[in-house]
């Protein structure tokens, strides 16, 4: 059982860092011992008041404070997190790795790797140097923020850096999932067809930013590209969108990167700020003692 | 099918709540869903099901009480209630909308015993 929250299940897995085998007891099992549960049965249902209770709370409930725990964690450690959402095939991978290329040891960066199964993709994001933490889901569609903080133990996470979380891919689940990410980028492949925002509206609904990708492919193909932006902006009219490709040389690459060294800064600067006008209001009072 | 995972999140909420207010058993959960929620309605109460099997809720009623959905006009700048995610706003007519309501789903209340 996991100490630090008590959740014992078998279906999920975290990896260390650098590949080494963990067995992470892990998610929300029925095995939890709840002594009131199992009195009931046979009891005549009749005999008993019953009576209403009202709690407001959201069902993900749970998973929010989880969320919120992880983004009090990363926000004191001055790491920015990205939740990089798409369906299967999309490139996330891809072009995380381009973009570890690219960063090379300028920023410091780790990785989250989701999938249902397969060490591929970690592997993948080791390979250029980068920490990577893999999480297997086994049967789920989607990372929660349960399974992100377990992953976070796992990893070296120096101030500064990005912190990538690759999710499960998938269109639909993940969008309902906090996972404590700074921003989330959805990742749509110009093959996947121009009408997919409008069918899997949620998850371009939350995005920060639009990556099509694989654009290099587009003189062979019939999507209209630009009903595709539409359609995208009809989920969502704020979010940018740009076009990127890792092939031919790299297409658009420039653009992603000054996106997120824009993000970077303008939270980094936050966080800051924060902390100064702590050390401030800590000092004075320090001052204010006789 | 995220709606499993829901409903375990929900197992855990109702846990919960029987240590806070003290009951043993739950015979009926009311849950407010959204409109745009991304919730199948029909798997939520196949993995309701499922899920509450053996545990406190084990056969409780599940009542769904639908929620509009909203959303952020940005040609008219203001909230108008939308009955279908790709419906234009009804006030302008304009299709820059972004949804800000019946997007999450809360549990309303319990009847337990």
């Amino acid at each position: 059982m996991c100490v630090s929250c008590g959740c014992g299940s078998h279906d999920v897995t975290i990896s260390g860092a650098h590949g080494e085998h963990r067995h992470h007891a892990h998610g929300h099992d029925h095995s939890h011992v709840h002594g009131d549960e199992h009195h009931h049965h046979g009891e005549g249902a009749g005999t008993d008041a019953t009576r209403t209770v009202e709690i407001e709370r959201g069902i993900l409930a749970k998973n929010d404070a989880y969320a919120a725990r992880n983004r009090a964690r990363l926000n004191a450690g001055g790491i920015v997190a990205l939740n990089l959402l798409a369906g299967p095939g999309a490139g996330k991978t891809t072009l995380l790795v381009e973009t570890l290329r690219i960063l090379g040891a300028r920023v410091p960066a780790a990785v989250i790797e989701g999938d249902q199964q397969t060490a591929n993709d970690a592997e993948r994001i080791r390979a250029t140097g980068t920490p990577a933490v893999q999480i297997n889901t086994g049967k789920g569609c989607h990372l929660d923020a349960h399974m992100v903080g377990h992953a976070l133990d796992e990893l070296p996470l120096p101030p500064g850096g990005l912190l990538f979380i690759e999710n499960v891919g998938n269109l639909v689940c993940p969008a309902a999932f906090d996972l404590g990410e700074e921003v989330r980028v959805t990742l749509l492949s110009v093959t996947e067809g121009e009408d997919k925002p409008l069918k899997y509206p949620d998850i371009f609904q939350s995005a920060d930013l639009v990556l099509l990708t694989k654009t290099d492919l587009l003189p062979h193909l019939d999507v209209d590209i630009d009903a595709m932006e539409r359609n995208i902006a009809r989920i969502n009219p704020v979010a940018p969108v740009l076009h990127v490709s890792t092939k031919t040389g790299g297409i658009g690459l420039a653009a992603w990167l000054g996106w997120l060294g824009d993000i970077r800064r303008r939270r980094l600067d936050g966080l800051a700020a924060a902390a100064e006008s702590r050390a401030k209001s800590l000092r004075a009072a320090a001052e204010a003692l006789p | 099918m995220h709606e499993m995972a829901l409903c375990e999140s929900l197992l855990d909420s109702l846990r919960e709540a029987a240590r806070e207010h003290g009951f043993t058993r739950v015979t009926k959960v009311r849950l407010a869903v959204g409109a745009f929620a991304g919730v199948e309605v029909e798997a939520l109460r196949f993995g309701f099901d499922v899920v509450m099997r053996g545990s406190l809720a084990d056969g409780a009623e599940l009542d769904i009480l639908g929620e509009p959905g909203t959303a952020w006009c940005f040609d008219c700048g203001t909230t108008v209630e939308l009955a279908d995610r790709l419906a234009p706003c009804p006030g302008c007519g304009g299709e820059r909308l972004r949804a800000n309501g019946g997007t999450d789903m809360r549990i309303r209340n319990l009847e337990v015993v």
